[in-house]
């Protein structure tokens, strides 16, 4: 068993309204960013656990993704790091 | 008839509830805490309004698993009536009693007052005392009532008549949808597809006198008392 750390980006899903990225981006151009074609405001869990090794820690992460961490209905999650402690 | 009324940590709409179901509808009620594991013989259970949970991770995502929820999905599969208000619809979508979820209002502010709606389905268990496409005014208080559901779902739920309250009005005053938080097809309520399961954003439990401004949520109670004590 070794202990890993395993970041979660869990945002909304594509093509549904996400008023607080529309409101971000507002402020962004407001400010003259006027590149920013657009923002999603998600949310980003860092998970620390216990595995034999860091496949089976992505796995149960996605698993933990889809019971608890992510409501498939609204978002969808990616599992952008796996590292060791 | 027997309520029992699920507390949870944040929850505060449990003790209007508790008023609404005895002192307006003058039958018994009985707070579950969230621990439990028994609903003490309760025939209808209602999630209340609140915040339970703080709304930590979504609205309504750690409440499902509470353990008094086991029993409320057991009894719902019973085929039992649950009454999810507020915060209890958005836990009943997270636990999957009812499809779909509640998102943040398309505003981004939480909106409290009162709205018009209208009854779209009058033969439900929850709605029996109303007359179809009458216009009730309930109280909203949310920041997370905007209902959103796939095509296929919404089109499933729409077809089979489970839409049971829209919102209507808003400026203009027309007898149009409108939606005071951007719910796809100004949806204020649904029922699962046994109809033994209601969710809904309004508050009828702050509708039971008109000395505070409307007693139109009466109906949802009568409703239920009518069905189930019959």
């Amino acid at each position: 068993m070794s202990r890993f750390r395993v970041a979660v980006h869990i945002v909304p899903r594509r093509g549904l309204l996400d008023p607080q990225g529309k409101a971000v981006t507002d402020a962004l151009h407001t400010l003259g960013f006027a590149s920013v074609k657009d923002v999603h405001v998600g949310r980003h869990l860092v998970v620390e656990m216990d595995a034999s090794d860091s496949s089976s820690a992505e796995r149960t992460t996605r698993d933990m993704c889809t019971k608890l961490l992510a409501n498939p209905v609204i978002e969808d999650f990616e599992i952008s790091s796996v590292s060791t402690l | 008839m027997k309520f029992g009324i699920v507390t949870f940590p944040g929850s505060n709409c449990d003790y209007d509830a508790y008023h609404a179901v005895v002192d307006a509808l003058g039958e018994e009620a009985q707070y579950l805490w969230h621990k439990d594991h028994d609903l003490r013989g309760s025939d209808v259970v209602i999630l209340p309004g609140g915040f339970s949970y703080g709304d930590y991770l979504r609205v309504g995502a750690i409440a499902r698993f509470s353990p008094i929820m086991r029993e409320v999905v057991a009894h719902a599969e019973r085929g039992a009536p649950v009454l999810a208000i507020c915060n209890g619809f958005q836990i009943a979508c997270e636990a999957g009693m009812l499809p779909g979820a509640l998102l943040r209002n398309a505003s981004l502010r939480f909106v409290c007052e009162a709205v018009r709606m209208r009854v779209e389905n009058a033969d439900t268990l929850f709605t029996n005392r109303y007359d179809r496409g009458q216009l009730i005014t309930i109280p909203i208080a949310h920041g997370d009532g905007r209902y959103m559901a796939d095509d296929e779902t919404l089109a499933r739920i729409e077809g089979e008549g489970r839409v049971v309250f829209r919102y209507v009005g808003g400026p203009g005053d027309a007898d149009e949808w409108w939606s005071p938080n951007g719910s796809m097809n100004a949806i204020a309520g649904i029922v699962n597809a046994a109809g033994n399961v209601l969710g809904m954003m309004p508050h009828p439990e702050r509708a039971v006198d008109d000395l505070l401004g409307s007693s139109d949520g009466m109906g949802v109670f009568e409703s239920i008392l009518s069905r189930v004590a019959a």
